[in-house]
């Protein structure tokens, strides 16, 4: 090899990393601005998340707990206006609740995104209760196999639980026909499963952010999640399944860009190391 | 109001990136602001949230007296502020941690420990598997007739890894090398999602740049 050579593959090897940071920001960019339509298949964990719902009567009690705050929000928000775009329009009634202080806000946020739909006509007590956020992680979820009410008085706007309508036929798990966690750490799917679905044997499916999916897998292959979103894909390919395009197919192109830049350099910056470490040894 | 608020989101949204290039005055203004909205933020909604409609407010109505146990448990936890009585703190740290602990015990070996060593009790060739791949011969199918083994040889080539009574050589040291293999391939998985999730972070503020503040998409 020619000392220029080995001289540049020196030089890249010490790259200022604020390149790296340009070259994915523009990854990231493009495909944003200039939109793409790539194909997609749908994994067998987002075609069962989205069967368990569609599988459910109409009128059925569904619970959705949205533990994770505006630091996720880029894959979790999706997930959020996807799944409870799918139950209403199933019919299904929904409680969301979050054990994550900044969760409430979230939700109230996908709720007046629907609400501004066209065509949204639920009632807020009748089709659906947001009961806010509570303090006590696991105890929570155990004590909610008891009752919600005594965990929820109030609900996130502080009206009494016991004015609503659709709180008087809910008691505890046994009363939903399907659990739906989205979560993205702890408390989250993972404590759910250990401390509720195991405990009380309620159906539950999950919409995790990607970096706890490899963690709630395992729950999924053992039958103790019955469906999955994993990460902004999952929820891609469930907006899919839907037909309602969202946030997570607009940000898929730009994934995808990313990825690829990020095998690039891991790929060139091995080969660079390896190349350089093969002359030292010479 | 709305155009005001995505202005100052979008100036906060540069000034956190703006640490990418270095540290600056501008990222230290964006980041203490949030650390302090933050925690006043938990404050009032825990206040607002809990501590109301889940103690004051039935203590105070005489809904159940039993409440004014925790109350004082709560109390207590404030003498940590003082040296000379803050041993006082350790009664209510002391009931929630016994409180904890036996939740995690009961949580996790009904949750996990049973249920993940009955989920990986399986015949080493799922029959369903074996029948889709009858049905409709592939890649896939036939990828998920490999998907038993896979895990029965995985489980046990992990397990060897970390069963150190017995010296890593000959076919022990082989199936214990094939197990910190796969234990790579599954690090390899966690890097790769943990990518994607950062990734989607990325995207989004950006998302947000182009749309809701500059308006080119």
């Amino acid at each position: 090899m020619k000392p220029e050579t080995i001289q540049t593959l020196k030089k890249l090897e010490r790259l200022d990393k604020r390149w790296v940071f340009l070259l994915v920001a523009l990854a990231v960019l493009i495909p944003l601005i200039v939109p793409v339509k790539a194909p997609m298949t749908v994994s067998q964990a987002t075609k069962d998340y989205y069967e368990q719902i569609e599988k459910l009567p109409a009128g059925s009690l569904v619970l959705l707990s949205c533990d994770y705050d505006p630091g996720s929000k880029a894959e979790l928000y999706p997930m959020t206006v996807a799944t409870l775009r799918h139950l209403f329009r199933k019919d299904l009634r929904v409680v969301i609740l979050s054990l994550w202080p900044a969760g409430p806000p979230m939700v109230e946020l996908a709720l007046n995104e629907l609400k501004a739909e066209p065509g949204f006509k639920k009632r807020y007590g009748y089709h659906y209760v947001n009961l806010g956020f509570k303090e006590g992680r696991e105890a929570v979820m155990v004590d909610m196999g008891r009752s919600i009410h005594d965990v929820f008085p109030v609900d996130f706007h502080g009206a009494n639980v016991n004015t609503l309508s659709l709180m008087g036929e809910v008691q505890n798990y046994a009363s939903f026909r399907l659990f739906v966690n989205l979560s993205v750490g702890y408390p989250g799917t993972k404590e759910y499963v250990q401390y509720a679905q195991s405990r009380f044997r309620i159906t539950m499916i999950a919409g995790a952010g990607a970096v706890s999916v490899p963690e709630y897998s395992a729950y999924l292959q053992s039958g103790q999640l019955s469906g999955m979103l994993m990460g902004i894909a999952g929820c891609a390919e469930y907006e899919q399944l839907l037909e309602e395009p969202g946030l997570a197919l607009t940000f898929m192109n730009a994934q995808t860009a990313g990825h690829l830049l990020i095998i690039v350099l891991i790929i060139a910056g091995n080969v660079i190391y390896f190349m350089i470490r093969k002359k030292g040894d010479k | 109001m709305d155009t005001f608020w995505t202005w100052i989101a979008a100036l906060l949204t540069l000034m956190i990136l703006s640490f990418l290039y270095k540290d600056n005055p501008f990222f230290k203004v964006a980041e203490h602001l949030f650390v302090g909205l933050a925690a006043g933020y938990v404050l009032a909604i825990q206040f607002f949230n809990v501590f109301r409609p889940n103690l004051w407010d039935p203590l105070v109505a005489g809904e159940n007296f039993l409440l004014i146990i925790p109350f004082i448990l709560g109390l207590m936890m404030f003498t940590r502020f003082s040296d000379k009585h803050s041993w006082i703190s350790r009664w209510p740290l002391a009931y929630m941690i016994g409180i904890y602990s036996g939740l995690a015990v009961i949580g996790f070996t009904e949750g996990d420990l049973m249920r993940q060593v009955q989920a990986s009790i399986i015949p080493p060739v799922s029959t369903e598997a074996v029948k889709g791949f009858a049905a409709d011969p592939g890649v896939l199918t036939a990828l998920g007739m490999l998907s038993n083994p896979v895990i029965v040889f995985g489980l046990i080539c992990i397990l060897l890894y970390f069963f150190f009574s017995l010296e890593h050589k000959g076919t022990a040291g082989f199936f214990a090398k094939v197990g910190t293999g796969l234990l790579m391939v599954g690090f390899g998985a966690g890097y790769g999602y943990t990518v994607m999730t950062r990734m989607a972070l990325l995207i989004d503020r950006f998302y947000f740049l182009i749309s809701d503040w500059l308006k080119l998409v």
